[in-house]
């Protein structure tokens, strides 16, 4: 398991330095940011400062050069527009993400998962078309479309609830339906097709010889079993959120790393951009290397192997 | 012979209902088993036999599969009128099964321990501790060394000939009057055959359970069986004692069965001797003849073996055979 632990660490490594190397240059391609900063009339010197102050003169490698020295020291730039370490802004903003995304997960699990296991025990019934129709629903709706829908009908209309900004407990209700919605039918599709294959299996008609009920035989013998896919793809679908949350925190004006991003790129703030993308791959690595393991609690054959 | 037996099944028939058509793959199935005997069922694959028992177990696969016709009474009850809840009852505590295939028939994710408990639960309540003893004891009793320290172990950990014992072990935890082995050898080692073969003969002394018995290996029968039935495209064809069956056979399917296994006498294959075979194949279940299922196979056949099936002709108190060229007794 160390060894796995270790192995696992070093193909970390490996892919933060290429996501490194791609969004140093693709940053570079989408056009000087200065022209964005400065007034219309600005001087050609006042231009030539800027470009001198932001370590835009050089050849672009020896700015690569520059740049791969100063992440290994943990310095990711500064960031243009708010003139803070790109890497404390990210920070800052981090906590305000972290307690929305286990909530839009919980919600996502507690409405996919039995979703899936009653579509695949009334498989081909009207239940399970019900169940699919919901999911597809899910996955249709894209967050922005239904971020503005649920504060048109709840804080426009109904007033219930408020449409945006962080808050007591009410704020979380929109931005974590929103980001819940495309993840439920996830759950439920991996859910009900690992269901269906598991209750085929020999060991579930042996608990079934037994004599246990049906109750014990879905909910304990099968489910436990097809958790283990759906465990696979948390990495996946956390992986989903986070991208997710960009356009859902842009929609809830919510001060989290989405929301960061989004400002990044708006302002073409390219340090800014740089570090958040490459954080949020460290975020999303070491999410999945804890989810590798919390798959070797459920199934022992990979813990004990 | 006058007692009644513990478990007779009567007309039995379970089909597939198909888009492409029915499949009659238990069609007429008839036998019963007497309190502590074992019962060979004996056939091809695909005539029937796993079906059969799981129709006797009402555990038939999804998708179409129905017995439409026919009794199973379990001391006595048609068991197939019973409600999915009272049979639920019924299950592991009077008529139990064994899998062909150990490593797929325990739960990858449950300790051999939890799993064992469960069934065992199922006949009583008790303190944990005590039940853990009666899991050591049910180890114990299929032979499993460090019962103690297996009960924490999980499936992948043992080898397939102890899984098979723990599977058995879960069987019988219930006490049931009858278990069905649906090939519990076949995915075994040799070696390791010979052993659960002489386990269960054991455990079947020790409870005084009866046994049914399915395999498509007549050597195992005569190891293991008092009485064997031999099945056929669905059906029964010939069903009698061990040592008549294999001295005496009738039906020219059985007797075809007998001759193709491979003898330690005469000359070896390569050497002048040769296996016999059964020439062509079994008819489809889909579109079966209206007469004998095994005329379009057999040496012997004439006009009217394909104009009706054959009644079951009694050749012996015990051994029966539907066949119209058998004389009977």
């Amino acid at each position: 398991m160390k060894r796995y632990i270790a192995r696992r660490l070093m193909q970390g490594v490996v892919l933060l330095c290429m996501v490194g190397t791609i969004v140093f240059f693709l940053g570079r391609l989408t056009g000087n940011p200065v022209d964005l900063m400065m007034p219309e009339d600005a001087t050609a010197e006042d231009r030539a400062a800027l470009i001198q102050t932001l370590g835009l003169d050089g050849p672009i490698l020896d700015q690569f050069a520059i740049f791969v020295g100063r992440a290994i020291q943990g310095d990711l730039g500064t960031s243009i527009r708010m003139r803070q370490p790109a890497v404390e802004a990210f920070f800052d903003r981090l906590p305000n993400t972290l307690v929305l995304l286990p909530w839009a997960i919980l919600l996502a699990m507690l409405l996919g998962i039995p979703l899936g296991v009653v579509a695949a025990v009334n498989r081909g019934s009207f239940l399970d078309r019900a169940a699919g129709t919901v999911a597809v629903l899910g996955i249709a709706m894209p967050s922005f479309w239904l971020g503005i829908l649920l504060i048109f009908v709840f804080s426009v209309e109904l007033g219930w609830l408020p449409s945006g900004r962080m808050g007591g407990p009410a704020h979380y209700v929109l931005p974590v339906i929103t980001l819940a919605a495309f993840l439920v039918a996830g759950f439920m599709r991996i859910t009900r097709s690992a269901m269906l294959e598991v209750m085929e299996s020999e060991f579930v008609k042996l608990a079934r010889i037994k004599g246990l009920s049906e109750g014990v035989v879905i909910w304990k013998h099968c489910l436990r079993n097809a958790l283990i896919p759906v465990l696979t793809l948390w990495g996946v679908f956390i992986g989903n959120l986070i991208t997710g949350a960009i356009v859902t925190e842009t929609v809830f004006a919510w001060p989290g790393i989405g929301r960061l991003t989004y400002e990044a790129v708006i302002y073409r703030d390219f340090p800014l951009l740089q570090a958040v993308i490459i954080l949020k791959s460290i975020l999303i690595l070491s999410i999945n290397l804890g989810v590798d393991i919390l798959y070797a609690y459920v199934d022992p054959r990979i813990r004990l192997a | 012979m006058s007692e009644q037996p513990v478990l007779e099944v009567r007309d039995l028939h379970t089909h597939f209902f198909l888009r492409r058509g029915v499949v009659k793959a238990v069609d007429g199935v008839s036998f019963s088993l007497r309190r502590g005997e074992v019962l060979g069922l004996v056939g091809e694959s695909g005539c029937g036999k796993s079906l059969t028992a799981l129709s006797l177990m009402r555990l038939l696969p999804r998708g179409g599969a129905r017995t439409v016709k026919g009794e199973v009474l379990l001391d006595g009850e048609n068991i197939l009128e019973r409600t999915p809840a009272e049979m639920r009852e019924i299950r592991g505590r009077r008529i139990s099964m064994v899998l062909q295939d150990p490593q797929t028939s325990l739960n990858p994710v449950f300790s051999i321990g939890d799993q064992l408990r469960e069934a065992i639960q199922r006949r009583k309540r008790a303190p944990h501790a005590e039940i853990i003893k009666e899991a050591v004891a049910a180890l114990r009793r299929v032979e499993i060394a460090a019962p103690e320290q297996r009960l924490d172990q999980y499936p992948h950990q043992m080898s397939g000939g102890m899984k098979q014992r723990v599977v058995g072990a879960i069987a019988i935890s219930g006490e049931p009057g009858v278990l069905i082995a649906d090939e519990p050898t076949t995915a075994l080692d040799v070696t390791i055959q010979l052993q659960y073969l002489k386990l269960l003969k054991r455990l079947q002394a020790e409870t005084g359970m009866a046994i049914l018995f399915i395999t498509h290996d007549f050597g195992v029968v005569g190891r293991m069986c008092d009485r064997v039935a031999v099945m056929y495209a669905g059906r029964i064809v010939e069903c009698g004692p061990v040592r008549q069956i294999f001295e005496a056979p009738q039906h020219p399917y059985t007797r075809a069965l007998i001759a193709s296994v491979p003898k330690m006498t005469g000359p070896p294959p390569g050497m002048g001797g040769r296996l016999a075979t059964i020439e062509g194949q079994p008819p489809s279940l889909m579109d079966l003849p209206v007469g004998c299922r095994f005329a379009g196979r057999c040496p012997l056949v004439e006009q009217r073996c394909l104009d009706a099936y054959p009644g079951t002709v009694r050749i012996g108190p015990e051994h029966t055979a539907d066949c119209w060229k058998v004389v009977p007794a």
